[in-house]
């Protein structure tokens, strides 16, 4: 028992030592940075001027508040998560069901629907945005073609359109990340339950709602609260895609656009934390939810 | 009849993915007014745009950048993670999860939140517009994600071994090093590919902390190329330059796909 508990110190001392180094890169470039931009909101900073500021207390969190572009952009950005992980969440349901019936080719089938997934976010922005171009768009040909609508669309500017276009370029990039977890989780599935289940010849539909979804659950709530947090924090989708306009502003581009481009490092700093109190608040409901959920399902159910 | 609606299914499925990508490639192909012509494939393929975007500015330069960047901050998190994921994997002390959960809640901060405090540190350390200083910050979404994901892989290494190796009197370092690193090969090809992945992609940073085109990476040359006027964007160059970078990318997943799964599924079904 001795020797256990000087081994167990040991190899205490030996841990702490290991991840030393790993919390003091994280210290540096994570926490420090955090605490400086919560700091730098309760000041006046501007880019040229980052070690000569007065401390201005909640003077710029009463700005955010009284400016109507923040809220658009707060908006914008629930609109856009929770439009997009739910159309992710459906279609990467629905993809996966697919791919999991045994079929020949299923691997390559697979790196196919992966593609999107490893395409660099600005690329497929700039790819799309070519498809959606109002003059010479591929998109609008087809559409056209199809008498769907009588004249060309701006997908991108125009102020109807432009958040239902940003909209499909994200179902259109993230989807393969949903099915792929999703899938994941299918062929963990017990095959004998479906077996009994066509035995005593349950319509399929009925046997995915009772028996498939319950089942996967745990593994889609945690793909949907990674998307989620993804979402919520979007920039290079409407950067590129639209650039500044209103219409589709995310959080994270007003806070970027006021610190970088009007180089307004208080302010910026300010609407930068309010986005991190957002996600900090969801991730923490989302998981306490996701917690509480299956249980008091389990009970009833 | 229901054979033929899954089929039908399954080649939707493929076109929705992959016609975006082969629509790049199509348009890339084309120069001049041929770009607004609407057809499956050009009738006159020319390598013209590929020829301009290299010409035209550095990209070569900005691919060589994206791979350093790239390369290094995967280097650099692998090194670190890889002890520290055996502590947090194997060794039992008290606050464990909680330091787990404050690492993983790291790679969710959003990037915007610590950008002017990233501002700060790089200008401090003298770092803006270079590429050490770009990839000091992209410390800081790779090393809790591969810390994560390796720490995942480290629990699942058998508990047997450690336990001869003790036995044997080897310390923590040796049976690192020395027994469970040749193990995790595959772990640490799946994680570090992930990692360059998410590096090579990275945009917000990228943007914010370079200022020359010499230092600019992929994403960031491809965003700009469409900057100056609104009417005269030079699409067909934009879409040979999204091709170049994304072939590799697309070849890697190929090749790669089983490990890529199992690092994302790692990563995410077991937390």
């Amino acid at each position: 028992m001795a020797h256990g508990s000087a081994l167990a110190r040991e190899r205490r001392r030996a841990a702490a030592l290991f991840l030393a180094p790993m919390l003091a890169v994280l210290a540096l470039v994570a926490v420090w940075p955090l605490a400086r931009t919560v700091y730098f909101s309760f000041t006046d900073a501007t880019l040229g001027s980052l070690d000569s500021y007065v401390i201005v207390g909640v003077e710029n969190y009463r700005w955010l508040a009284e400016d109507p572009d923040w809220w658009r952009a707060v908006r914008n950005t629930v609109v856009f998560t929770v439009v997009s992980v739910t159309l992710e969440t459906m279609l990467g349901l629905v993809i996966a069901l697919a791919l999991n019936a045994r079929l020949p080719g299923r691997g390559l089938l697979r790196a196919a629907v992966l593609i999107p997934w490893a395409i660099p976010t600005v690329v497929s922005a700039q790819m799309w945005g070519w498809m959606f171009h109002d003059l010479y768009g591929v998109v609008n040909e087809a559409l056209l073609a199809a008498g769907l609508i009588a004249a060309p669309k701006a997908w991108t500017a125009d102020p109807d359109l432009s958040m239902t276009a940003v909209v499909l370029v994200d179902v259109w990039k993230a989807t393969p990340f949903m099915t792929l977890l999703i899938l994941a989780a299918l062929q963990m599935l017990p095959r004998d339950l479906y077996e009994a289940a066509r035995v005593d010849g349950i319509h399929p539909v009925r046997v995915f709602f009772r028996v498939t979804l319950p089942l996967i659950r745990p593994a889609l709530m945690v793909a949907v609260i990674f998307r989620t947090l993804d979402a919520l924090r979007v920039f290079d989708l409407m950067y590129v895609l639209t650039g500044n306009i209103r219409e589709t502003m995310s959080m994270s581009v007003y806070a970027r656009r006021q610190l970088i481009d009007f180089q307004d490092i208080g302010y910026g700093s300010a609407a930068a934390t309010a986005l991190f109190l957002v996600v900090a608040l969801i991730t923490v409901t989302t998981i306490t939810l996701g917690r509480v959920r299956p249980g008091g399902k389990g009970g009833s159910g | 009849m229901k054979r033929l609606l899954f089929a039908l299914l399954l080649a939707a499925i493929v076109f929705y993915t992959v016609f975006p990508f082969y629509w790049a490639i199509v348009s890339s192909l084309k120069s001049g007014s041929a770009l607004f012509i609407v057809e499956a494939w050009p009738a006159d393929p020319t390598l013209a745009n590929y020829a301009a975007v290299f010409r035209g500015q550095p990209f070569g330069r900005s691919i060589l950048n994206s791979l350093l960047v790239a390369s290094g901050v995967v280097g650099v998190s692998l090194a670190l993670a890889v002890t520290a994921s055996y502590a947090l994997g194997r060794v039992a002390f008290r606050g464990r999860s909680l330091l787990l959960l404050s690492i993983l809640s790291v790679s969710m901060f959003p990037q915007v939140a610590v950008l002017s405090g990233l501002f700060e540190l790089v200008r401090a350390l003298g770092l803006y517009n270079s590429l050490w200083g770009l990839g000091l910050t992209y410390m800081i979404f790779t090393l809790p994600f591969t810390v994560w994901v390796l720490t995942t892989f480290m629990r699942e290494l058998p508990r047997e071994l450690e336990e001869a190796a003790i036995v044997d009197g080897a310390t923590p370092w040796v049976i690192v090093t020395r027994i469970f690193l040749p193990l995790l090969g595959p772990a640490l090809a799946a994680t570090g590919l992930l990692a360059f992945i998410t590096a090579w992609n990275e945009f917000l940073f990228a943007l914010t902390f370079t200022l020359t085109d010499d230092r600019r990476t992929v994403p960031v040359a491809i965003a700009l190329m469409s900057g100056a006027s609104a009417f005269e964007l030079p699409w067909g160059q934009v879409m040979a330059a999204s091709v170049v970078v994304t072939v590799p990318l697309i070849a890697l997943v190929l090749v790669f796909q089983r490990r890529i799964v199992s690092g994302l599924t790692a990563g995410a079904v077991k937390g």
